[in-house]
C-alpha cells in the first residue's frame, strides 16, 4: 500500500507540474461568464440553466481528464522509457497499475472537488440575487444538497472511465486507446438501445448478442441523474448506492484486467 | 554463491506485422559473475547486450533458460532492494528536479523521510550536481542525466549494480568520474556489471568480460587471459630516423612494417621476438630519437569482426 501511495502521490504532482489544474481556470471563468450573461439575457430561469451547465462542465472536464491522462499512464513511462529504472526498483508491476490508477483518481477527485466548491459558490451567489417570491417557484433552493448525489455518480463514472482508459493503454498506443474508451463511453451512455434491441429487429440472434452487449459494456447512463437532480425529481440513496457498486465492481474487473495484461509484458 | 548466474538464457521476439518471424535476440547465454567482481559485457550494437541487462532485471521474459541475482529468481522483489540499474540513455520524469527524483525512488525502498534526504543530498555530491538539484530535470543535458541515472543506481547501496553504456554520451572527463565510481564501488565490495561496446573501458576497470556478438556468447574470461587480446607487437614512432638506419634495422628482421610519417618520422611496427629495448638501443645508436612505444594487439573491433564474419547473420529460426 505504501509504494502505491508513492507511485499515486507521483502521478498526481505530475498532472499539477503539467497544468491539468488550469482547467479549473477555465471552468470557473466559464461559469461566471455564463450567470454573468444569463443575468443580462433571462428572466426566472437562470439557475436552471447554470445547475445544468455546471454539472454538465463537472463532467465533462473530468471525462477529458480522465481518458487524455489515462491513455498516458502507462503509455508515456513505457515510451520515455522512465518505466527500466523504476520497475528496477522494489516495486511490484500491479504496484505500479495500481498506484498510477490511484494517482489519476486522487487528481479528478481534486478536480471534482474544486469545479464543486465553485459551481455551489456560484449558485450561492445568484442565490442572493433573486427576491424570495422568486426563490420559492424554483423545484429545489439554488444551492440544493441533491445536486451532490450526481456529483458523486460523475466521480465514480469518470473512475470507471479512468480504468477503461488504462486498461486499453497497457496493451496498446494512445490513439487507439483514446478511440476505445471514448468508443466505449458514448457506447455506454446508449446502451438502453441495446436492451431493447429485439423492438427494432426481427432477428432472435442480433437481439440476443445486443442483449448480452448490454450487460457485458459499461452502462454509462446510469450514473447520469444530472437531469433528475436539477428538476429536484428524487433520486434515492439506494439507487446512488447501487450504482456507485456497480461502478466499483466494474473498476476491478478491469484493474484485474490491466495488472494481468501488464504483469507478463515486455518492455523491449 | 555467484552474484549473476544464466543458465541458457535466451530471448526471441517475433518481428513483422503481417506474418510475424522470431528473432533471437539473446541465445542460450550461460554466464556466471562471482560476487565483488567487476565484470565487461561487451559487444557490438544489437549484439544482445540490453536484451540481457533487461532479462536480469525482468524487464522482459525469457523465452527459455534461466536467471538469478544473488542466488535468487530475478524479480524477486527482495533482490530488487539490493540491486540497482542504470538503463542506456536514461530518460526520467522531466517535471521533478533531481532531488524530488531521487526522494521518489528512495520512498520505494521504504526509507524515512530523514534517510532520504540524507542519502540524496550525499548522492547529488558524490555525482557532481551542484544547485541545479532544484531544477526540472527538462532543462538537463545528457551528461547530466546520466549523473542523474547512476546517482538513481546506486541510491540503495546495492551489492550487485547493472550499468548499461555508462559512459555513452559523456565527455572525457565524465567517463573518467564514472570510472573512478565504478572503482570504489568495487572498493565497498559491490559487484558491478557494466555493458560496453568500448574495449579500453573494460580494460581499464574489468576483472572479467563476457564478449557478445549475433545474441551469442563468443568469448568470456579475464581480458589478459584471453587469446584475441594478448600483444602481438610494439608500435614505435621515431624522429631522425635516416634510410640507412632504417634498412640495417629492416635487414636484422627487426622491423615488421615502417610507414612514413613526414620527414624523417616513422612509425614502425616491431615483431614481439625481439625484445622492443634493444631496438631501440640500436636505432638509438643510429641517432633516432624514440617519440612512443605501445603494444599492439587485436582490438576488440577487430575481435567483433573476426566473429561477426564468422557467426552466421541469419538470427532467424529457420522456416518457423
Amino acid at each position: 500500500m505504501r509504494i502505491i501511495g508513492h507511485v499515486a502521490l507521483n502521478v498526481f504532482k505530475e498532472s499539477v507540474r503539467d497544468k491539468v489544474l488550469y482547467n479549473l481556470v477555465v471552468f470557473a471563468v466559464l461559469l461566471i461568464a455564463v450567470s454573468y450573461l444569463l443575468g443580462q439575457l433571462t428572466a426566472g430561469q437562470d439557475v436552471k440553466i447554470i445547475k445544468d451547465l455546471g454539472l454538465a462542465a463537472i463532467a465533462t472536464f473530468g471525462l477529458l481528464i480522465a481518458v487524455f491522462i489515462g491513455i498516458g499512464l502507462v503509455w508515456k513511462e513505457v515510451e520515455r522509457r522512465s518505466i527500466y529504472s523504476l520497475l528496477s526498483k522494489p516495486i511490484r508491476r500491479h504496484e505500479f497499475v495500481l498506484g498510477k490508477y490511484a494517482g489519476l483518481g486522487l487528481t479528478l477527485l481534486v478536480n471534482v472537488a474544486i469545479m464543486t466548491v465553485a459551481f455551489y459558490a456560484v449558485l450561492a451567489y445568484m442565490n442572493t440575487q433573486f427576491p424570495e417570491n422568486v426563490r420559492a417557484a424554483w423545484p429545489a433552493p439554488a444551492t440544493d444538497p441533491g445536486m451532490l448525489r450526481a456529483v458523486a455518480l460523475v466521480f465514480v463514472e469518470l473512475l470507471l472511465v479512468t480504468a477503461i482508459a488504462l486498461f486499453f493503454s497497457t496493451f496498446s498506443g494512445p490513439f487507439l486507446a483514446a478511440a476505445l474508451t471514448f468508443g466505449l463511453w458514448i457506447i455506454g451512455h446508449f446502451n438502453a438501445d441495446l436492451r431493447n434491441f429485439e423492438a427494432v429487429v426481427d432477428s432472435r440472434a442480433a437481439a440476443y448478442a445486443a442483449r448480452a452487449l448490454y450487460y457485458v459494456l459499461p452502462n454509462f447512463a446510469a450514473f447520469d441523474v444530472k437531469t433528475q437532480v436539477v428538476y429536484a425529481l428524487p433520486v434515492p440513496a439506494s439507487y446512488v448506492a447501487m450504482t456507485a457498486l456497480y461502478g466499483v465492481v466494474y473498476i476491478a474487473m478491469l484493474l484485474t484486467g490491466s495488472v494481468m495484461i501488464f504483469a507478463r509484458r515486455d518492455f523491449k | 554463491m555467484d552474484a549473476i548466474r544464466t543458465e541458457a538464457l535466451t530471448k526471441h521476439y517475433r518481428v513483422g506485422f503481417w506474418r510475424p518471424r522470431p528473432y533471437v535476440a539473446l541465445d542460450a547465454l550461460t554466464l556466471r559473475v562471482g560476487r565483488g567482481d567487476v565484470f565487461g559485457f561487451l559487444g557490438p550494437n544489437g549484439a544482445g547486450k540490453t536484451t540481457t541487462l533487461k532479462l536480469l532485471l525482468q524487464l522482459i521474459y525469457p523465452t527459455s533458460g534461466r536467471a538469478d541475482v544473488l542466488g535468487r529468481p530475478v524479480g524477486d522483489v527482495d533482490v530488487r532492494r539490493r540491486i540497482g540499474y542504470l538503463p542506456e540513455n536514461p530518460c526520467f520524469y522531466d517535471y521533478l528536479t533531481a532531488e524530488e527524483l531521487l526522494e521518489y525512488f528512495a520512498s520505494l525502498f521504504g526509507y524515512g523521510p530523514a534517510e532520504r534526504r540524507r542519502r540524496v543530498a550525499a548522492l547529488l555530491d558524490e555525482v557532481g550536481i551542484g544547485a541545479e538539484r532544484r531544477l526540472q530535470l527538462r532543462k538537463f543535458s545528457k551528461g547530466m542525466l546520466q549523473r542523474v541515472g547512476i546517482a538513481q543506481a546506486v541510491i540503495n547501496d546495492p551489492e550487485v549494480v547493472f550499468f548499461d553504456e555508462p559512459m555513452s554520451g559523456l565527455d572525457p572527463l565524465g567517463r573518467r568520474e564514472i570510472r573512478e565510481l565504478v572503482l570504489r564501488m568495487r572498493d565497498r565490495g559491490a559487484t558491478v556489471f557494466f555493458s560496453s561496446h568500448v574495449l579500453s573501458d573494460a580494460e581499464a576497470l574489468c576483472s572479467r568480460v563476457a564478449i557478445l556478438a549475433h545474441g551469442r556468447l563468443v568469448g568470456s574470461g579475464a581480458l589478459s587471459d584471453m587469446a584475441a587480446f594478448q600483444v602481438r607487437g610494439w608500435e614505435l614512432v621515431v624522429n631522425n630516423l635516416t634510410p640507412a638506419a632504417l634498412e640495417h634495422a629492416r635487414s636484422l628482421g627487426r622491423i615488421a612494417r615502417a610507414d612514413a610519417l613526414g620527414g624523417s618520422r616513422y612509425a614502425l611496427e616491431l615483431p614481439l621476438s625481439t625484445p622492443p629495448e634493444r631496438i631501440l638501443a640500436d636505432l638509438a645508436a643510429h641517432g633516432a630519437q624514440p617519440v612512443s612505444l605501445n603494444p599492439l594487439r587485436e582490438t576488440l573491433e577487430d575481435f567483433y569482426l573476426r566473429h561477426i564474419a564468422a557467426a552466421p547473420t541469419d538470427r532467424g529460426l529457420g522456416a518457423a
